[in-house]
């Protein structure tokens, strides 16, 4: 036996099969030709029928993108992206814009039935029977929305849970007031890009004292190919309103990378509060780092009012270039800014992830609670930065990074930032790095455990703090999320 | 049931055992004491198929067939479980939740189903009172924080319930005081059975008082150099190791 010897053998022989999302829908799409300009940020914005000011600012957003240039900082390494050689803009033919579910494509449905995604009303509310809580679910296919459950009962309590495109003309003032107030459009890169091109995503509006009925939820899917998916997210909570929001995204595997370079903006109010949680799993690529998704991401949430809090929680387990700083600008007196992450790296993944926690109002507190897990020839790195600014009085943070490597050919990279103008905050920071040991490996083994059951089992151990701030829907399919996205990585 | 032959095994360079021979026969209790260095703990590490040791002569037959080439969890399902003298803690992984997955592990090995929860919480409920574990305990991460006394008695908690065929049980009365190491005792005995056996290993004579063997070995310089019965135990309580290590060097 080998417990938890060098394998790399093993590791590279980890086969596309294993990615079970893999699969490629069938479905005519409508593409805008390859490349970017103008015309073509003119074409998306029509093609959504926008109003005049929204096409302004994503050619603002496209003429300042002209001007920079691609962020280096980062501990990844990729091939470089002809932004040129992309279609910005995939749409099913069959559906343009959301509509009812009997108008949806049956081949679409079938696409979400596959991943694991019910979106018939009747399904989901056939699953409340036996106990489980509904879901409201926003499915977006490439570059549009295909279709957004439990909208009507979610109005009920006059929760707005809809596309953005949609959103854009049926709330234009919450758009027009919040877009880009967060992630302004001259924010980075990727971000600026994101802001010329952005496609679909959603929209949450959660008015004054509401505490959302259920969870909302996004559910990406990137299908067609030599695209980018670039979709904007806009969640705002009023004052006193509560929401929990989970996002779920997967990809086919395709041999050529795609790109999804996504904004997600969140606005806390007085007294308000968000719950975000990712479970991403894109096409990670093949063993031999061939194919998977680059995953440039800008996600930011602001806790605009007094006592707002956020919370961010990730994991990531797919991608083959990860790039994403879930972050929190802690505006409001008393607010707080939390951050869980797993992130998980396998074959020849390049995770560079992390949070920013800036501390602007007095007696803000932040946590933080990283775990990455390193397996095969993958790079995993956490970066993060802790800003106290001279008015944040009695700001308080508290900063825990464990890394755990799987084999000796990974690496884990612990890049901590702290910068206090405020001689009263208080910011601590614990790290620590380890390997599954072979005793603890040899002791699971002897009581029957499989070699990739024990890893799962210890892994999961290990992750625990963050699994338990999941929704409780998604805690046993992250459970077993982790236990595939590890699969290979010792022999 | 479990017969060992002219076993020879080394760690590195070092030489362990020197042909060590062995056969433990159904419903029997073998002790094997023996002085610091002797090899016990290799020897048990080596039956249960820890990869730091090199087998390099011998055979070793669990129920006629040869273990060797098999993985530890092959060997765990095939019947034979290792008490380890320190248990190993798994941070974050809740006791119920570990034995969950070995018994169904098991169960899967053997064809079966897994059980429901209430059927398994049933069956963790029975074995874990004999043992004094409470619930609260059950939830408590594999081994973290618990006393010595807790790991052991945890230990033979997964023993009764994976019911192996033979059991090894390593320096298992090592840092127990006597009270843990009666509670010990009674749950190892009542598992004793027609069709399960067991090898003792132990520096001391206390914990014999409590398992009594029928046959007992005494292990020096990688070999076993005297068997006798429960009587050995006692003569070598009182007289000490010495006369038997000089027999093995001579």
């Amino acid at each position: 036996m080998a417990a938890v010897k060098e394998t790399v053998d093993q590791v590279l022989s980890i086969d596309v099969d294993k990615y079970k999302y893999g699969f490629v829908s069938d479905i005519e799409s409508e593409l805008a030709p390859k490349g970017l300009n103008e015309d073509i940020v003119r074409f998306i914005s029509a093609k959504k029928d926008e109003p005049e000011w929204l096409t302004e600012w994503r050619l603002e957003a496209y003429r300042r993108w002209q001007t920079m240039e691609e962020p280096t900082w980062a501990r990844v390494d990729y091939p470089p992206i002809d932004f040129q050689d992309l279609h910005y803009y995939a749409a099913p033919k069959k559906t343009q814009g959301p509509k009812s579910l009997d108008e949806v494509d049956p081949a679409l449905l079938d696409t979400y039935k596959k991943l694991g995604i019910p979106l018939k009303e009747q399904e989901i509310l056939a699953g409340v029977e036996q106990g489980q809580r509904p879901v409201a679910v926003d499915a977006v296919f490439d570059s549009v929305s295909v279709v957004t459950t439990f909208k009507a009962e979610l109005a009920k309590h006059g929760v707005i849970f809809c596309p953005i495109s949609e959103a854009v003309r049926t709330h234009p003032e919450l758009v027009r007031k919040y877009l880009g107030s967060v992630v302004p459009i001259t924010d980075n890169f990727y971000a600026t890009l994101n802001s010329a091109v952005f496609s679909d995503g959603s929209f949450v509006y959660v008015p004054k004292g509401v505490r959302c009925p259920m969870e909302l939820s996004t559910y990406f899917r990137i299908n067609e190919k030599k695209t980018g998916q670039f979709e904007r997210t806009l969640i705002i909570a009023d004052e006193g309103a509560y929401v929990s929001y989970l996002e779920g995204c997967t990809a086919p595997s395709r041999d050529e990378n795609q790109l999804h370079a996504a904004v997600v903006e969140l606005i806390a109010l007085d007294d308000a509060e968000i719950k975000y949680s990712t479970v991403q799993n894109w096409y990670p690529g093949d063993s031999e780092g061939t194919g998977g998704v680059f995953n440039f991401v800008t996600k930011r949430g602001d806790c605009r009012g007094r006592n707002a809090k956020i919370s961010w929680t990730q994991v990531e387990t797919g991608s083959a270039i990860t790039w994403k700083y879930p972050s929190c600008i802690l505006r409001g007196d008393n607010s707080r800014g939390e951050f869980y992450s797993i992130a998980i790296s396998n074959g020849r993944q390049q995770v560079d992830s992390g949070t920013k926690m800036i501390h602007l109002g007095k007696n803000t507190t932040s946590k933080i609670i990283s775990k990455g897990i390193s397996a095969g020839r993958s790079s995993n790195t956490y970066r993060g930065l802790v800003s106290v600014g001279r008015k944040a009085s009695g700001a308080r943070n508290f900063t825990n990074c464990d890394s755990l490597l799987i084999g000796n050919k990974c690496g884990a990279h612990t890049v901590p930032y702290i910068e206090s103008k405020n001689a009263s905050a208080i910011v601590e920071h614990e790290a620590t790095t380890s390997k599954i040991s072979d005793d603890q490996m040899f002791y699971c083994l002897q009581r029957g455990l499989p070699q990739e059951e024990a890893i799962a089992l210890i892994v999961n151990g290990f992750v625990k703090d963050v699994l338990q701030q999941l929704p409780m829907e998604f805690m046993v399919e992250t459970q077993k999320l982790i236990g595939i996205s590890l699969e290979g990585s010792v022999g | 049931m479990l017969e060992i032959k002219n076993l020879h095994a080394k760690i590195g360079d070092r030489e362990i055992l020197k042909g060590l021979d062995l056969t433990v026969r159904p419903g029997e209790v073998h002790a094997i004491m023996g002085p610091n260095g002797a090899g016990k703990s290799t020897l048990s590490y080596i039956l249960a198929g820890k990869d730091d040791y090199e087998v390099t002569e011998g055979e070793v037959l669990l129920n006629g067939e040869s273990i060797l080439d098999l993985e530890p969890n092959e060997r765990s399902v095939a019947g034979l479980f290792l008490a380890f003298q320190y248990p190993i803690e798994i941070p974050g992984v809740a006791t119920m939740t570990f034995l969950k997955a070995a018994l169904n592990a098991h169960r899967k090995a053997r064809g079966e189903a897994e059980l429901t929860t209430p059927e398994f919480m049933k069956r963790v409920k029975t074995v874990a009172e004999k043992l004094n574990i409470s619930s609260e305990m059950l939830k408590r991460p594999v081994n973290v924080g618990f006393s010595g006394g807790e790991k052991k008695r945890a230990e033979i908690m997964q023993m009764a319930l994976l019911q192996p065929s033979i059991c090894i049980l390593d320096e298992t009365d090592s840092g127990l005081d006597i009270d843990a190491l009666k509670v010990v005792a009674e749950g190892v005995n009542a598992l004793r059975s027609p069709d399960r056996a067991f090898v003792v290993i132990t520096h001391y004579q206390r914990l014999l008082d409590h398992i009594v063997p029928d046959i007992v070995h005494v292990l020096s310089d990688g070999r076993i150099v005297r068997t006798g019965g429960p009587e050995l135990a006692l003569d070598l309580e009182k007289n000490g190791y010495a006369a038997y290590v000089a027999d093995a060097a001579a």
